[in-house]
């Protein structure tokens, strides 16, 4: 017995790996749920209760899913060409940070829609620039990204704690530390009434579209998934690695960064530590679920979105640890590594 | 001025510098271990963080400190096994399988704690290991506090990087795991098996990693809480790139660097109106700074990263 490359991957087992994947999860964690004495269908009827059961809690969903589709959009442009992005969580975050202050003293007065356009611009050229330090370490001097990004996420969180008890800081917040917020008029209206989600959501939709379009449809996209499948061939056949390599990173860093300056201007106005509940992380699980496809990403952060809204109304319910969604979340990624082998090989005798 | 340089002359400094060092002593030996076998170990910070709560919820539910330090060890290899089973018999992404990993064994020990453990106001405690002051060497000034009062674990560490640079370097297996990181299809051709021997460097190795995250709940705090390691098995495995994959400079590594994070932490008394982030930001920066002065010259395993198939070239 022994494994062969399938020359080409049918469509629906590529459909149905990351159903298998999120499957074989739910069943691994239903264990976990069993040893706090809860049924794990009681537990997953309330999850699926506490993401979809109220209009509130669909738009919860909806709204939880805007920056993981972002920041899964963004891992996955980079996973492509295997440039290791680990730093979607920094990103976010020197996107979120770069938004307040130009949303607080520079570009507020502005018109709005030139302000917001120009503060999505300012969230995703601090997120590439972000990025291009490590990938311009890996391209000049050889240092593996996957540690520098790592390391610069947390480099990045201590910057803006630096920042909001500093010249960030909010005045009005009583000591709390919390950056200045956006201009009132820069804030992202409101998808539907009453509710938190706003029109980041269909930026974040249009984004996974125009990153579908750049891979799929422009010579740079070409590029780009040839220096991911093979380096070598593709620097003989004439690819620039070191440019294609770099705009990925920009690219890539970029979406991490929008999803910051989303998130600042579409929901809580100003940034803390606490704005990211590890979002850059997640979108590595999104962009994985997705096997690294713009529309993969959309399905895979609602699902991702699904649990983590949904374990939060399990655990006012049931009583289980909401901690059970980041072991979901995790397991899912090794069972989809796992479901991947199945659709790139087959089994032969 | 004076006041900064007055630290240096210290004994609480440099018995502080032993103290830092001790979890990422272990976390860069096991990451080494993976390395030199050719299995790149990103699972490294979620298996300290397993390691941390395994070994303190041990201790908690009443077992003595080594069994918690055994227990700790225990799971941080089978978190090993897992990482193992993922990128050598299947070949699937270290770098993916890793991060996995970490993702996994972080959520899973905050599950378990939370499930077992009755949070309050403040996290329960549990005695941890105390400073083992050793008769007569403890006496000696100035290097006495240093060397000869330091906690059981931290001596364990230092004898740990000794039998590994041994092992290594002058024994049948450690040449078996240093080819294989090297050259598999060589292995191979010995009548060895590389595949069992990447699984068992990786198992070992993590094992290792967990009593590091161990230390951290029994002997440098005595609770466990979310986020604790931070970053610290990233920071490891940047060491053992700045020690050229070598046990006895990774012991350096690891020196130097609680070095600079026990003296920034004093540091941040004496100097004012500096803000306290900019020193924390400090050890992470250096990391990087190290990764780039040694990136050109670094040694790495030829073969690490690279999946081994087979009767596959």
């Amino acid at each position: 017995m022994r494994l062969e490359r399938r020359a080409h991957v049918p469509l629906g087992l590529a459909a149905i790996a990351p159903l298998a994947a999120i499957a074989a999860a739910m069943v691994l964690a239903a264990g976990l749920i069993a040893m706090a004495g809860v049924s794990p269908l009681t537990a997953y009827g309330e999850m699926l209760r506490g993401a979809f059961g109220s209009r509130l809690s669909v738009t919860e969903t909806l709204t939880r899913a805007t920056p993981l589709i972002l920041t899964g959009l963004a891992a996955a442009v980079a996973f492509r060409s295997r440039l290791w992005n680990i730093g979607g969580e920094g990103q976010f975050y020197v996107g979120a940070l770069v938004t307040a202050w130009a949303g607080h003293f520079l570009l507020a007065g502005l018109p709005p829609v030139i302000g917001m356009a120009l503060l999505m611009a300012g969230g995703m050229a601090a997120g590439a620039a972000l990025l291009a330090g490590p990938a311009f370490l890996r391209l000049r001097f050889g240092v593996d990204e996957v540690v520098t990004t790592l390391l610069l996420n947390f480099v990045v969180i201590l910057f803006v704690g630096l920042m909001i008890e500093g010249p960030l800081r909010d005045p009005l917040a009583f000591g709390w530390p919390q950056s200045v917020p956006v201009d009132g008029a820069l804030r992202l209206p409101d998808l539907v009434p009453r509710s938190r989600l706003h029109v980041g959501f269909v930026v974040a939709i249009a984004a996974a579209g125009v990153v579908w379009l750049i891979l799929a449809r422009t010579v740079f996209g070409a590029e780009a998934r040839a220096a991911g499948f093979n380096a070598r061939a593709a620097a003989f056949a004439g690819v620039s690695l070191p440019r294609t390599i770099m705009g990925v990173a920009l690219l890539s860093g970029a979406l991490a960064g929008l999803a910051g300056a989303i998130e600042v201007m579409g929901v809580t106005g100003n940034v803390t530590t606490t704005l990211s509940p590890g979002f850059g992380y997640s979108g590595i699980v999104v962009a994985m679920l997705a096997a690294l496809h713009p529309a993969g990403v959309v399905a895979a952060a609602l699902f991702v979105a699904t649990i983590f809204v949904g374990a939060d109304g399990m655990a006012r319910a049931t009583g289980v640890p909401s901690f059970i969604a980041d072991v979901i979340m995790a397991m899912s990624l090794l069972t989809m590594l796992v479901a991947l082998l199945f659709t790139t090989y087959r089994i032969r005798r | 001025m004076m006041e900064a340089f007055d630290i240096l002359t210290t004994a609480s400094l440099w018995a502080a510098v032993l103290r830092i060092a001790t979890p990422l002593i272990f976390g860069v030996l096991g990451a080494l271990l993976c390395e030199r076998a050719g299995v790149l170990n990103l699972g490294i910070e979620g298996i300290m963080t397993m390691g941390a709560m395994v070994g303190w919820l041990t201790v908690f539910l009443g077992a003595d400190l080594w069994t918690g330090l055994a227990v700790a060890a225990l799971s941080g290899a089978l978190m090993g096994l897992l990482h193992a089973f993922l990128t050598v018999p299947l070949a699937l992404s270290q770098h993916v399988s890793g991060l996995g990993i970490t993702l996994f064994a972080s959520s899973l020990s905050y599950y378990l704690y939370r499930l077992i453990v009755e949070v309050g106001d403040l996290p329960p405690t549990i005695a941890p290991f105390r400073p083992l002051a050793i008769p007569f060497l403890s006496d000696i000034p100035f290097l006495g506090p240093v060397l000869f009062a330091q906690t059981a674990p931290t001596y364990l560490a230092l004898a740990a990087v000794a039998v590994l640079a041994y092992v290594l370097n002058r024994t049948p297996v450690g040449l078996a795991i240093r080819m294989t990181g090297e050259n598999p299809h060589a292995v191979e051709a010995q009548g060895l098996d590389p595949i069992a021997i990447r699984i068992g460097a990786v198992v070992a190795g993590s094992a290792l990693m967990a009593v590091g995250g161990a230390f951290l709940t029994m002997a440098a705090f005595n609770s466990f809480f979310p986020q604790m390691v931070q970053g610290r098995g990233w920071i490891c495995i940047a060491l053992v790139v700045f020690a050229s994959w070598r046990p006895g400079k990774a012991l350096l590594g690891a020196l130097l660097f609680a070095f600079f994070d026990a003296y920034q932490l004093r540091l941040q008394n004496v100097v004012e109106d500096v803000p306290y982030q900019l020193f924390l930001m400090a050890p992470y920066l250096l990391s990087i700074l190290a990764l780039i002065l040694v990136a050109r010259r670094a040694q790495v395993p030829e073969a690490l990263m690279a999946p081994y198939r087979r009767g596959e070239r």
